[in-house]
């Protein structure tokens, strides 16, 4: 891949726009507490990102993100819990040695499968590993039987209220409706102080940008090309002897990779992992996120992310009623007025008039694709 | 397992089990019929389904009120008006609802899920401003208490007898609407060719509206039969609209012997499993057999054969 063809200057410049925002002006304006609040909007923006992939360019809709979000957050939510629970630290319990809430539910030992996540590369591997095998059996079984569309966007749903009720179901495996709490130290560096929640949200920045490369890396390639093409024309495409499935499945599968970095991110970021961000309700204010920015642009789905979750959290602390309300207003206007979200009215509305004023004065300066005005 | 009962009693909790699973089959139905109507007839995916059955709840708790305080006297038979409110109220919202967004979505199905998605979340802060954040019960008129002894073990609950009596009634009426009336032979011949159905003089807008308008109406008194075997809460809608998508798209859409069929094969198979199993893991066990039946079998149960 030449330079020129993975970038062009005008996403150069909505990259660095995007990265002087989250490492220079986002630390420099915001105290400890509000910067790791958007600590925890970047590990949706992870989310986001994917879901621009798979739904803007590729036309699937999954509303069961929250299902890989959670798998990955719980991964390493069980990698700390583990490391916290040291017989010493547990030493009141009637099983010393064990995650405090399963010794509440009269579990004598560690079921077997929590073993490998004493160690933490598995844990790590898991990470990604295990929302994309999940991602690739769902993925299998639905696009080699052509199963596209609100069938998928339905039976994704489903899957993630099936995860929410094992989850909330089997609590002394899972820590139940609390979710796996009071995780402290990650290879004995405490992860609870101010200055490591600090690292961990430009740790946070760092790994968000490697995914958006990966992103922009899929969407200039081949591959991103014929994945809009079988959105706009899945026939022609496979007519034209592509085999449909399969990039359908790998595209659905690297959504799945990103929500789960993006989930452990969050156990990280925030200390806790919990079925609340994994059910109906978070996936598809996932969707919601990606919608905003700009379902076709994966910078616009990060800003989605940081904007509506900022807007949450603002107008929940002064008006909690009035965000059930906002959030759907939001959800209607979008799809009625904005499909393609703030991305889509930078470029169409804004751009052109900054162009327009730009080029009377020097003919060649362009503005950052996706990048809308905050 | 079984060693501890005799052989009576286990026939008495099988027959007990299969009547709770008939109750929950009346349920599913119900709840099933309307968006059987609007998903399996247009296509059209309406989150807010949910939203449009606790009106009727909400509407039947009015109701109730009401005779309790101005015409105690006819109180028996309130839920019969009741119904009628709860069909006509959202219906009317589903009317408003398919002409202000509905409409201009019809080309664009998975942003039609959006736009209601958010459109339930307005309706439940609605509810909860409206009538508080706690769940609401209706009193039931006295010949609905208690219960009919069949033998000394087996007991059946009179309101549940009337919930099924009511989703049988129900589904025959969607029926001969379906197959019988003017309008149902438009609306299937939309679903067959609809710019055919538009050439031959059918005002399919029109049809399009009515056939939103009913199939909320039909919701609505499915919520109002609910308030019969349990209370309303503002969110209680959200708890069914996996359930019910899950029933109409596994029935086949489109087919409504399928998706009885469906609501039938869920509700029993749940039910059984709940005896055996916790609560939680019979649900999991059954949405996950769903799931899986419909990744082998896409088309879903009884699927109809159309020229797309």
């Amino acid at each position: 891949m030449q330079s020129s063809a993975f970038m062009s200057r005008k996403e150069i410049i909505g990259f660095a726009i995007l990265a002087a925002l989250i490492f220079l002006v986002l630390p420099a304006v915001l105290d400890n507490f509000r910067l790791n609040l958007f600590g925890k909007y970047l590990t949706y923006a992870f989310v986001a990102v994917g879901l621009a992939l798979c739904w803007g360019a590729g036309g699937i809709l999954s509303l069961g993100q929250g299902v890989f979000f959670g798998l990955g957050g719980y991964c390493m939510a069980m990698f700390l819990k583990l490391e916290a629970s040291t017989p010493e630290n547990t030493a009141i319990q009637s099983t010393p040695g064990i995650p405090d809430f399963m010794d509440w539910n009269q579990l004598t030992e560690l079921p077997w499968w929590w073993e490998p996540f004493y160690s933490l590369p598995l844990a790590l591997l898991a990470v990604v590993a295990v929302p994309v095998m999940f991602a690739f059996v769902i993925g299998v079984a639905m696009f080699t039987r052509r199963v596209g569309g609100v069938y998928f966007a339905i039976i994704t749903q489903a899957f993630a209220a099936i995860m929410t009720i094992l989850i909330i179901g089997q609590q002394g495996y899972t820590g139940g409706v609390n979710g796996i709490t009071d995780l402290r130290t990650l290879m004995g560096w405490d992860i609870r102080t101010d200055e490591a929640k600090t690292i961990l949200y430009f740790v946070n920045g760092a790994l968000l940008f490697a995914v958006l490369l990966i992103a922009q890396y899929v969407r200039k390639s081949k591959l991103g090309r014929l994945l809009i093409a079988m959105r706009d024309q899945e026939d022609r495409v496979r007519f034209s002897g592509y085999n449909v499935a399969n990039f359908k499945i790998f595209i659905f599968c690297l959504g799945a990779a990103f929500a789960g970095i993006g989930g452990a991110m969050f156990t990280l970021q925030v200390g806790f992992m919990s079925p609340t961000l994994v059910g109906i309700v978070p996936s598809i204010e996932m969707v919601i996120f990606c919608a905003v920015g700009g379902r076709l642009s994966i910078l616009g789905a990060v800003y989605g992310a940081l904007l509506v979750n900022w807007a949450k959290t603002s107008l929940s602390e002064s008006f909690p009623e009035l965000w059930l309300l906002g959030l759907g207003g939001l959800f209607i206007a979008v799809v009625m007025f904005f499909p393609n979200g703030l991305a889509g009215v930078w470029s169409e509305k804004i751009e052109p008039r900054l162009l327009a004023l730009f080029s009377k004065k020097k003919p060649d300066t362009s503005a950052p694709d996706g990048a809308p005005a905050e | 397992m079984f060693a501890d009962y005799s052989m009576s009693e286990l026939g008495a909790i099988f027959a007990m089990q299969g009547f709770a699973g008939l109750i929950l089959f009346s349920v599913f139905v119900l709840m099933a019929l309307g968006l059987a109507i609007i998903f399996g007839q247009m296509g059209v995916i309406n989150m807010a389904h949910g939203e449009f059955m606790i009106l009727g709840a909400y509407v039947t708790y009015l109701t109730s009120n009401v005779f309790a305080d101005y015409m105690p006297a006819l109180f028996g038979t309130y839920f019969f008006v009741a119904m009628l409110l709860a069909f006509l109220a959202s219906g009317a919202l589903g009317l408003l609802v398919e002409w202000s967004l509905i409409r201009h979505l019809y080309k664009r199905p998975l942003d039609t899920l959006l736009a209601t998605w958010g459109l339930s979340l307005i309706l439940q802060q609605t509810y909860r401003s409206v009538f508080g954040a706690r769940e609401v019960g209706v009193s039931i008129p006295d010949w609905m208490m208690g219960s009919l002894p069949l033998t000394d073990l087996i007991e059946i609950p009179i309101n549940g007898i009337f919930v099924m009596v009511l989703a049988v009634s129900i589904s025959a009426a969607v029926y001969v609407m379906m197959f019988r009336s003017t309008w149902g032979k438009q609306v299937r011949a939309i679903n067959q060719n609809r710019v055919m159905a538009g050439a031959v003089g059918i005002n399919t807008e029109w049809t399009d509206r009515l056939t939103f308008g009913i199939g909320c109406g039909v919701a609505g008194v499915a919520g109002s039969a609910f308030t019969m075997i349990g209370s309303t809460g503002p969110t209680a809608g959200q708890l069914y609209i996996v359930d019910t998508f899950l029933v109409v798209v596994f029935g086949g859409a489109g087919s409504l012997l399928g998706t009885i069929a469906s609501a039938f094969s869920i509700s029993q198979a749940q039910s059984i499993m709940e005896f055996f199993l916790s609560g939680s893991m019979a649900k999991v066990l059954t949405l996950l057999v769903v799931v899986g039946i419909l990744m082998i079998r896409p088309q879903g149960l009884f699927s109809l054969k159309l020229r797309k």
